[in-house]
């Protein structure tokens, strides 16, 4: 099996689009294919900008450093670009899309990967959805409702989940997918998570958590955490533990400016 | 008469879409407007007399009446006017060939997926009409129930007591300067009477007939749904109309008796160098329903306001329009629901789309007269800007005398945004696709209404607009 990362962050330094201000300070970042990274920090420490720097949010910019995907250089690619190469965001806040009902907006999600004048087969859509919906356990009459428009917090991270496993992506990037999700509703994203995963071992997932608790069902290969921009410390699932009982201010402490 | 003038006298002035033709000269008028001009399309239409006379009292009304001052700029609009033909024997006479329609129109169709025989029309390329056996057993099913589906001028002719009977009943000539204009000089259109009772499930569809008479600068459609009829009237095409005609002036009159339900659905896409003008109304009887399903796209400007007159207890009228606006162009819109009776009730949706420097107007009146116990109105607007630069106002007039009754009004205005356009695009979709769908979703609750072939054509129409929407 080649050993070279899916996804390659180094030295990268972000901040918002129109800002002075810097939220990354050199991260770097090595995941290879079939891992599962999560990376924790307190609030404000720029977990979620690495995430929408990789997926190319255009009100965040990258300043330094770079990020390579698949060799390529990711920071080159507009988002529908780096979408076609392989990246899903989950998003923490999924946007609502009044009148587009979710399989009519997979069905244009996975039309524009193909050539131009090819056209998708609808009845292959058709067997794909119900299949992809089948794996998750979902209702099929869920992908009838418009895009997150009136859904709960639940039901817009299950739409991101399935997203997720039509598109089949090559790295998975969840934005605090756990974020406000009862017990039960994080379940179902993890099982999701977990049986893409089961059916492609070669997809890899960078998971952006605040909370240990979600590292109990999507089970992490390497723990990061991030302080003020920077990758302080890195190890196995039992810094999330560690984390979890001590908090954040030791780290804090230890690296204050 | 050498050719090139023959091509002027088609209002191909400037040979904008290089159409040329060999026919033999037409009949026209002379530019502009007189009681001369009037007495000619006429006598050319072999009238009775009581016509003429309303055509020239229309005319006096006309030329009597302002330029209205509200609304869209109409400031050039005089001096189109003044070299417009008001009158040219329609297009039998002027067969045009397909291979001399422009290679971009014809694209423009194979995009927009239009079956090539209605190209053909689209492009006012007079040919055999495909659907031409369809129209013949429909028709003989019409027949058989006691419908009439014929050319206005037909009904004139062929159904005299009828046609007096309601014509400018609805819209009389003095309601507006354009409805006179058109009393005047109406030309073209279509004549529907509907007997008690009927119910018919394929809608009547104008293009049926447009293949042998092109739809007029100043057409003028009269309706009449008898009572407990059921009909729906489709009327145009989301394909560009390459009219070069600058000025389209419409009249469209119905009467929907007593339980009776009538829908009629008009989608229209001119060109861009024209004005549209078009006074639209129902009158809706004790029981009634009247639906208006109103699409405009293109143009230079738009004024259009379907009406329902809610004259009979439990009468019901509703309004559903899309509006878009495209770069340099207004769309003046919205309806009015007039509440006379009782119990009656009304609805308009209105939906507008303003691209680059494209303005959409909603402009809207729900009256309420003292003794309509009990009516209930709801109004909604939705307008969606494009770009920075596309404009929105929203113009709703409310009037009500009646304390009984209920009327709702909501509007709102929503860009869009730069979060769904990252959303969409985070899933694959480049910008334009991403804008389209956000465009769709938006006119959703309208265009699934419309018949399929319609919604998909719109559909595909708003993809190709998206794609010059962004830099």
């Amino acid at each position: 099996m080649d050993d070279s990362p899916i996804l390659a962050v180094t030295g990268l330094e972000a901040g918002v689009a129109d800002g002075d201000l810097e939220i990354l300070k050199g991260v770097d970042l090595a995941i290879r294919p079939g891992e599962i990274h999560a990376i924790m920090g307190p609030n404000g420490s720029g977990k979620s900008t690495l995430a929408k720097v990789i997926a190319g949010h255009p009100e965040y910019e990258a300043t330094g450093g770079g990020v390579a995907f698949g060799g390529e250089d990711l920071l080159e690619m507009e988002p529908d670009e780096r979408a076609q190469a392989g990246v899903f965001m989950a998003f923490q806040y999924p946007v609502e899309i009044p009148g587009v009902s979710i399989a009519n907006f997979l069905r244009t999600a996975l039309q524009s990967r193909l050539e131009d004048g090819e056209e998708l087969d609808l009845f292959d859509f058709q067997e794909l959805l119900m299949e992809r919906m089948e794996l998750l356990d979902m209702d099929l009459a869920f992908a009838q409702r418009p895009v997150n428009d009136g859904f709960s917090g639940g039901e817009k991270k299950r739409n991101e989940i399935l997203q997720m496993a039509v598109l089949k992506p090559a790295l998975a990037v969840m934005d605090e997918t756990d974020s406000g999700l009862d017990i039960d509703a994080l379940q179902v994203v993890a099982r999701g998570v977990n049986a893409l995963r089961e059916e492609n071992p070669e997809m890899s997932v960078l998971l952006i958590t605040h909370y240990q608790r979600v590292l109990s069902h999507i089970v992490p290969d390497t723990v990061h955490v991030v302080v003020d921009g920077r990758i302080v410390e890195s190890g196995g699932p039992e810094v999330a533990l560690e984390l979890e009982a001590q908090g954040y201010e030791e780290y804090r402490k230890a690296h204050a400016a | 008469m050498p050719s090139n003038e023959i091509i002027q006298g088609l209002g191909l002035d400037d040979y904008k879409f290089g159409f040329v033709t060999d026919s033999e000269p037409v009949f026209k008028t002379r530019p502009g407007l007189d009681a001369d001009v009037v007495r000619q399309i006429s006598a050319r239409k072999d009238e009775p007399e009581w016509m003429l006379e309303r055509r020239l009292k229309a005319l006096r009304i006309y030329e009597a009446k302002p330029m209205p001052q509200w609304g869209g700029d109409l400031s050039e609009l005089e001096e189109t006017l003044s070299r417009t033909y008001f009158y040219s024997k329609p297009q039998e006479q002027m067969e045009r060939s397909w291979d001399d329609v422009p290679e971009n129109i014809k694209q423009t169709f194979e995009r927009l997926g239009i079956p090539e025989a209605e190209r053909k029309i689209l492009a006012g390329v007079g040919a055999q009409y495909d659907s031409e056996m369809v129209y013949h057993s429909l028709k003989e099913e019409w027949e058989s129930k006691g419908v009439i589906f014929d050319s206005i001028e037909d009904g004139l002719k062929n159904h005299p007591e009828l046609f007096r009977k309601h014509f400018g009943t609805v819209i009389p000539a003095a309601d507006n300067k354009f409805a006179a204009l058109n009393s005047a000089v109406w030309s073209g259109g279509s004549f529907v009477y509907i007997p008690p009772g009927v119910h018919l499930e394929t809608p009547l569809q104008a293009y049926f007939r447009v293949n042998q008479e092109r739809l007029g600068q100043f057409e003028r459609t009269l309706i009449i749904a008898g009572e407990g009829s059921r009909a729906h009237y489709i009327e145009g095409c989301t394909a560009p109309v390459y009219s070069t005609d600058s000025f389209h002036s419409g009249v469209i009159e119905i009467v929907v008796n007593r339980d009776a339900r009538f829908r009629y659905t008009t989608i229209q896409n001119w060109s861009n160098n024209m004005y549209n003008l078009v006074t639209q109304r129902a009158l809706v009887q004790q029981g009634a329903h009247m639906e208006w399903l109103d699409g405009n796209l293109g143009s230079k400007l738009t004024m259009k306001y379907p009406s329902c007159y809610l004259m009979g207890e439990g009468a019901h009228g509703e309004i559903l329009s899309i509006a878009y606006a495209g770069d340099g162009q207004h769309q003046d819109t919205g309806g009015k629901v007039i509440h006379v009776a009782p119990r009656t009730t009304s609805s308009i949706v209105s939906k507008s789309i303003s691209k680059g420097t494209g303005r959409s107007s909603y402009r809207g009146l729900c009256k309420v007269y003292d003794g309509a116990t009990h009516a209930r109105s709801n109004v909604e607007c939705d307008a969606l800007l494009i770009n920075e630069t596309s404009r929105t106002d929203t113009f709703p007039y409310i009037e009500i005398d009646e304390k009984s009754a209920t009327v709702g009004h909501e509007a709102t205005v929503s860009k869009v945004g730069d979060e769904q356009l990252f959303y969409l695009m985070s899933r694959g979709m480049d910008e334009a696709e991403a804008m389209a769908l956000i465009v769709r979703g938006f006119i959703e609750p309208i265009a699934k209404e419309l018949p399929l072939e319609y919604a998909v054509e719109l559909n595909r129409l708003i993809e190709l607009e998206m794609e010059g929407s962004v830099g």
